[in-house]
């Protein structure tokens, strides 16, 4: 595994130290998972949920109580003019 | 009359008598808290205030009327912090909104009080990779509570709660009930909404009671299901009355005990402890039969590329934009990746690298869709079990708690020990940790394996266990 690639992939910056130890724990783990390769899984559905369910619809109507802007943004670490306020994303 | 030593049902029926109010036990709990909690460590924090509010117009003849019950700091409650014990939400996090949970345990008349401890994100099972603070074994202050729900397990068992929600991804309920000695219900997928939980694996997690008694397990478990209207993978089922199932009689129902949970690696004192308690459910009357469970040996594999992949995906809301931990940088890519390095622990960041790598371009076949197949094995061996039997019993845990710091180096290790519990997960079914006994001073838990949506039988056969010891 090319830890700095996935690190990448999952938007995290990670340190050489970190790199490191995280590269051998996982290829430890990946070693164990490794025995799924044994099994005969051919003509095998895979299981995405454990209960048979795929959609529970709701009426279309507003929820009444629905969160205001001023609760949405009352976690964001930054706001300007009712928005959220982070670095630029198109130069 | 101590309030904190009582369960649900005793403290309703103080109320009742008016020997106490909502207000001496919310006291009396804040009052426990402050002598014990500081070297267990199950609470992250605790609102006196809002509690006091709350208890002051407490409906005592609704079901959970004035009951405290205290909630793992990943469940939502308007005002209240909610920080998943992790340094990303710790400090700058509160929940904005009532998870449905939480709305029914108020519709019933409970007073959410107190957030307990937990593993970052309910990643662990030691309650270690808590980005706040260690929690501890109420029973050792050497060793773990297990985790994740180890707060929730620990603050019920040293009588700093009443009672305790936590959740249950792979055993984050069951395992430390076991380890603490109190009992905790993981219901069927589906059977309690998950809305205004802080997801962990969106297709294992399920929320349930962690009590001092099988009765106060069914009496919450009725306040918690139901339907929501806000989690799509809500069951819409009959309602059930859960308590009308404690103390029937249990003559004829079918346990099975499948072969793999009593084999190598289980530490021969708990199988002493969990055997004399099957022992006890056949001269309950109960028919024990061996079965077997044949893919118990791929569980794990499984579970851990499923619930990382799973991670990955659910944790990505963590970037610094909306809530949480925000690192200043100048361009986005650095502002993503030093907000999430900087908030989230060890476990976290491997899960997610883990979980990243398993769905990444090329891996995705031999990992991801690998395990959903072997997982549908898995649901299998199960339904094979249940067409046989009621019920399965097993161990939860193959050992009692251990000390802190004792598998911390090695992940694998600290994975290995959800062996029993990890399954039921998978294949969606409902599981209760009751406690058979000590060995060496510390609790022994006996879980029961029950197929989807039949906790009524669960807790009618643990109540039965429970009320012969």
């Amino acid at each position: 595994m090319d830890i700095k690639k996935v690190a990448h992939l999952a938007r995290l910056a990670l340190t050489e130290e970190e790199s490191a130890r995280y590269q051998t724990q996982i290829e430890k783990i990946l070693g164990y998972v490794e025995q799924l390769q044994q099994i005969d899984v051919d003509g095998i559905e895979p299981t995405a949920h454990a209960a048979p369910v795929f959609d529970t619809y709701r009426e279309d109507e507003l929820h009444e109580d629905t969160l205001s802007t001023e609760a949405v943004l009352s976690n964001a670490p930054a706001t300007a003019h009712g928005q959220i306020k982070m670095p630029k994303v198109i130069d | 009359m101590d309030p904190t030593s009582l369960t649900i049902t005793q403290l309703r029926e103080a109320y009742l008598r008016e020997e106490l109010t909502p207000a001496d036990a919310i006291t009396s709990i804040a009052e426990s808290i402050e002598a014990k909690d500081g070297e267990i460590g199950g609470y992250l924090s605790h609102d006196l205030e809002l509690a006091h509010a709350d208890a002051a117009k407490a409906d005592l003849d609704a079901p959970l009327g004035g009951v405290p019950i205290a909630i793992k700091d990943l469940i939502s409650v308007s005002g209240q912090p909610c920080s998943c014990a992790s340094q990303m939400l710790a400090g700058t996090y509160t929940a904005p909104y009532d998870a449905t949970v939480i709305r029914k345990l108020r519709e019933a008349g409970a007073i959410p009080f107190g957030r307990t401890n937990m593993d970052e994100f309910a990643m662990g099972s030691s309650n270690e990779n808590s980005g706040i603070k260690p929690c501890r074994n109420p029973h050792d202050l050497e060793r773990i509570p297990g985790g994740s729900s180890g707060g929730s397990a620990a603050v019920v068992a040293a009588n700093t709660a009443i009672a305790a929600l936590g959740t249950d991804t792979g055993g984050s309920i069951r395992q430390p009930a076991s380890l603490c000695g109190v009992v905790g219900l993981k219901p069927t997928y589906g059977r309690v909404s998950r809305y205004g939980l802080v997801a962990f694996a969106s297709s294992l997690d399920q929320c349930g009671p962690m009590t001092k008694t099988v009765a106060d397990s069914a009496l919450l478990l009725n306040a918690l299901a139901g339907p929501c209207g806000r989690d799509s993978t809500y069951l819409d089922v009959e309602p059930v009355d859960f308590t009308e199932f404690l103390g029937q009689d249990i003559a004829g129902k079918k346990i099975g005990l499948p072969k793999e949970y009593f084999a190598e690696g289980l530490d021969p004192g708990v199988k002493e402890k969990v055997e004399s308690a099957i022992d006890e459910l056949a001269s309950l009357g109960a028919e024990v039969v061996e079965i077997s469970l044949p893919n118990t040996e791929h569980a794990i594999a499984t579970y851990y590329v499923i619930a990382t992949a799973e991670a990955s995906a659910n944790l990505a809301r963590f970037d610094g934009v909306r809530y949480g931990h925000r690192s200043e940088q100048s361009d986005l890519i650095s502002h993503y990746e030093q907000s999430r390095a900087e908030g989230f622990g060890d476990e976290v960041q491997r899960r997610i690298i883990l979980g990243t790598y398993v769905l990444s371009s090329g891996y995705y076949d031999a990992y991801y869709l690998r395990a959903q197949k072997v997982r549908t094995l898995i649901r299998r061996d199960f339904e094979e079990a249940f067409s046989k039997v009621d019920l399965i019993a097993s161990p939860t845990s193959p050992t009692t708690a251990f000390k802190l710091g004792e598998k911390t180096d090695d992940p694998l290790a600290m994975y290995l020990a959800d062996i029993y519990t990890i399954s039921a997960n998978l294949a969606g079914i409902c599981g209760i940790s009751v406690p058979c006994g000590t060995h060496e001073g510390l609790p022994v838990g006996l879980q029961l394996l029950g197929p989807a949506m039949d906790e009524a039988a669960l807790l009618q056969v643990a109540h039965a266990y429970e009320q012969s010891r």
